[in-house]
């Protein structure tokens, strides 16, 4: 019986015709006097301009005993921004971000809203917020010209968290340029207090150029009834939550992510790789499920997910319709810092090569060994050895033909890192490299570990054969000079020395 | 309450326009009317979406320009923005301009937009003309450049969507920078919103024009023609006295070369 409210005038026919109790119960229901749930009585004390939350953050937990009258003034804007690295895309956007921006109110509150449509904008917009009661969810009483303003009210009934978006023809076009953000009705006695809250939307976007394709694109209209999108996202863009724009908390603390999805078409799996869910208020409802790995949002739905952050590194947030993450970009980070619990994680235990069917022909590798020793060993006897080693080793990552993975990690083919110094590439193979790296103009950012537990003839080789193959060409690396490294230089801790 | 409201305004309108209905056809050799031949059409309306008849009509070839609409300015006073009362032009109006007579850095051959229905119906009816109808803006806009219902064409289609793809704000290209179509009209897509005649009353009489978008979805046809579909919604948005940095409007008379 939570939603009295919402039932006494549509429902109160049907229910009469069951039995005596829910007659009665009907008709107390229709009584206007009675009072609906969720109204705490007019709103209280001098009006409140709302502070709206810009993404990835929210605003503070209200910390208020009585209704208000709460002012809410949110304007669109229609924004060219990037979508991926040298995209840009035309937004539709609440507040100039997408999601727009995030409305903060308790249970009984009476909202004054507020919808501005920027004088620039082209088209004309309005609002569907979820969490009003009342036809068209705002729609009806916001339909706004640029350069207009629209006023409506309404008292915040029911608490949870909810979408809001624009609903004017066409709806998806809107809605697919992201306009939508969630509206949170705290419960009267507020919000259980967490470490850090976050808020975060996932959308489908269609351009008319493909994945990555550089430049200004369009909207697909096409794709979009298709249901065939070009870009998934957190936060409307690639790079929104990822890099320097990390979500941040530390070892030790709880995390509550507000986590919309805007739409317009896909369903999300919403997924944070590494962490469990402790509690999710599921479809923004009520009631808490535990222990959750993955939990479903609905386009135009929203959830609250807490996980508690007992070991430190990145937690990739995902949509886990995995393909959405590696190729479409539905992928962000949380950064927890602080001490390791080896007792919870234990990081790396063993790195050893496993062949698997890359199994090398090590014969190069021993001959290269015994000319060493012999005091023969040439250039090309190098070279041979290190390309063995290489496919065991290296290969993992840089790839075979030595292209890397975009983005990811670097080429070492024509790499002009790589030939730029000889003794910085004896070092980084040795002793490891993170942090960000330019490579042909490209940045990268990732780790590369220590490569320290193979010998110095091997490291020489390694390094030869890579700075003589697909179209690189320097002079040899020597033992010796990986071994004066070695020497003069210091590895990561626990790496071998 | 609304629609009476705007009664009130159109007869005020209507007492101002008779009292100066003396035409300037001067720039009418630089927009020259168009013919565009009638025929039967299925519009994005009504949503019973049988095909209705659209009898043959002339078009401006492009949009009405800064220059033109200045000219007008001088025999129309009233219809200055320092003379027009709010009722029939908000604030916005040519409020771009330097001057009430200074158009300043909105060049001739813009478009001029931010104006008021009123005012661009006056306009029209001071060259014995008038605005026109919605079913006449779609129907001569469906063409391409060899096609009369170019609508099919998903190209085309993607084409026309693209100006939505771009912000709005920006600085106006001259008019007639857009090719022709098929019966030499420009601009029709790509360069600003039009106004028409009977922007208001696009919907069948049971729905409330503030509803309008809410319930698009159960009153539109052709539910891939998002172009169209725009169009309808950004005129369902609109009151008579509103304007708009992108809103200009063109002329049309009847095939017979009356109003």
């Amino acid at each position: 019986m939570k939603y009295i409210g919402s039932w006494s005038a549509g429902m109160g026919a049907i229910v009469l015709a069951t039995t005596a109790s829910a007659l009665l119960a009907a008709r107390a229901l229709a009584d206007p006097a009675d009072p609906i749930q969720g109204d705490f009585g007019p709103p209280q004390g001098e009006p409140i301009h709302a502070v709206l939350g810009v993404p990835p953050n929210v605003p503070p937990p209200i910390h208020r005993n009585y209704p208000a009258k709460v002012i809410v003034e949110l304007e669109v804007r229609e924004l060219e921004k990037e979508i991926s690295e040298g995209v840009s895309y035309t937004f539709w956007t609440f507040g100039g971000t997408v999601p727009g921006s995030f409305i903060r109110v308790r249970q009984g509150d009476t909202v004054e809203f507020h919808l501005k449509n920027h004088p620039d904008n082209k088209m004309p917009h309005n609002i569907d917020l979820h969490g009003v009661t009342g036809p068209g969810g705002g729609a009806a009483s916001s339909f706004t010209a640029p350069g207009h303003e629209s006023q409506f009210t309404f008292k915040a009934l029911n608490q949870g968290i909810y979408v809001y978006h624009c609903a004017t023809a066409p709806v998806g076009m809107h809605v697919g340029n992201g306009m939508y953000g969630l509206l949170l009705v705290e419960p009267p006695e507020g919000m259980k207090p967490v470490d850090h809250e976050y808020y975060v939307m996932q959308g489908d976007f269609y351009t008319v150029g493909k994945y990555r394709e550089h430049g200004h694109q369009d909207f697909d209209m096409q794709k979009a009834i298709d249901e065939r999108p070009t870009y998934v996202l957190f936060n409307g863009s690639e790079g929104a939550l990822v890099g320097e724009h990390s979500l941040r908390a530390k070892v030790g603390e709880t995390v509550r992510l507000y986590v919309g999805n805007g739409g317009p078409n896909l369903v999300s799996s919403f997924h944070v790789i590494g962490a469990i869910f402790s509690r999710v208020r599921y479809e923004g409802g009520v009631h808490e499920q535990e222990n959750v790995q993955t939990t479903l949002i609905p386009s135009g739905g929203a959830a609250i997910v807490e996980f508690h952050l007992a070991v430190p590194g990145s937690y990739v947030l995902v949509d886990h319709s995995i393909f959405r993450a590696f190729n479409k970009g539905a992928l962000a980070l949380l950064k927890a810092e602080g001490p390791e619990n080896r007792a919870v994680y234990s990081g790396k235990e063993v790195d050893s090569v496993y062949l698997g069917d890359k199994a090398a022909n090590l014969e190069p590798v021993s001959q290269a060994r015994a000319a060493a020793a012999a005091g023969t060993l040439t250039k090309e006897q190098q070279i041979k050895a290190g390309e063995s080693r290489f496919t065991g080793t290296c290969s993992v990552c840089h790839q075979s033909n030595g292209q890397g993975l975009a983005g990811v990690f670097p080429p070492l083919a024509g790499s002009d890192f790589l030939m730029a110094d000889k003794q910085r590439a004896i070092g980084i193979v040795l002793n490891g490299l993170h942090g960000p790296v330019t490579v042909n103009g490209n940045k990268f950012d990732s780790v590369m570990p220590p490569m320290s537990q193979l010998n110095d003839d091997e490291l020489a080789n390694i390094l030869t054969f890579v700075r003589n193959s697909w179209g690189n060409s320097g002079e040899a690396v020597s033992a010796e000079e990986v071994t004066k490294l070695r020497e003069s230089t210091k590895r990561p801790e626990g790496a071998a020395q | 309450m609304r629609l009476s409201s705007r009664a009130a305004v159109l007869v005020v309108a209507a007492l101002l326009l008779s009292a100066t209905a003396i035409t300037s056809a001067a720039a009418e050799d630089d927009n020259p009317y168009l013919p565009v031949a009638g025929g039967n059409f299925r519009s994005a309306l009504p949503a019973d979406g049988r095909p209705l008849h659209v009898p043959g009509f002339l078009l401006q070839r492009h949009p009405v320009t800064n220059a033109e609409f200045l000219a007008f300015l001088a025999g129309h006073p009233e219809w200055r923005r320092d003379a027009v009362p709010v009722v029939l032009a908000d604030r916005g109006y040519l409020s771009h301009w330097l001057g009430p007579l200074e158009p300043g850095a909105a060049s001739a051959a813009q478009p001029v937009t931010r104006i008021s229905w009123f005012a661009a119906e006056a306009y029209c009816e001071a060259q014995q003309a008038r605005l026109p109808r919605w079913y006449e803006w779609e129907f001569a806009a469906a063409a391409s450049g060899t096609t009369r219902d170019a609508r099919g064409d998903a190209a085309w289609r993607q084409q026309v969507l693209d100006w939505y793809s771009r912000p709005g704000g920006g600085r106006l290209q001259p008019v007639g920078g857009g090719p022709a179509n098929y019966y030499g009209l420009h601009d029709l897509h790509g360069l600003v919103w039009e106004w028409v005649q009977d922007f208001n009353s696009l919907l069948p009489a049971d729905a409330d024009p503030e509803k309008f978008c809410g319930s698009g979805a159960q009153n539109l046809q052709q539910k891939d023609n998002y172009a169209v579909l725009m169009r309808i919604a950004m005129l369902g948005s609109l009151h008579g006295a509103d304007t708009g940095h992108s809103l200009g409007f063109r002329c049309a008379r009847d095939a017979g070369g009356r109003p």
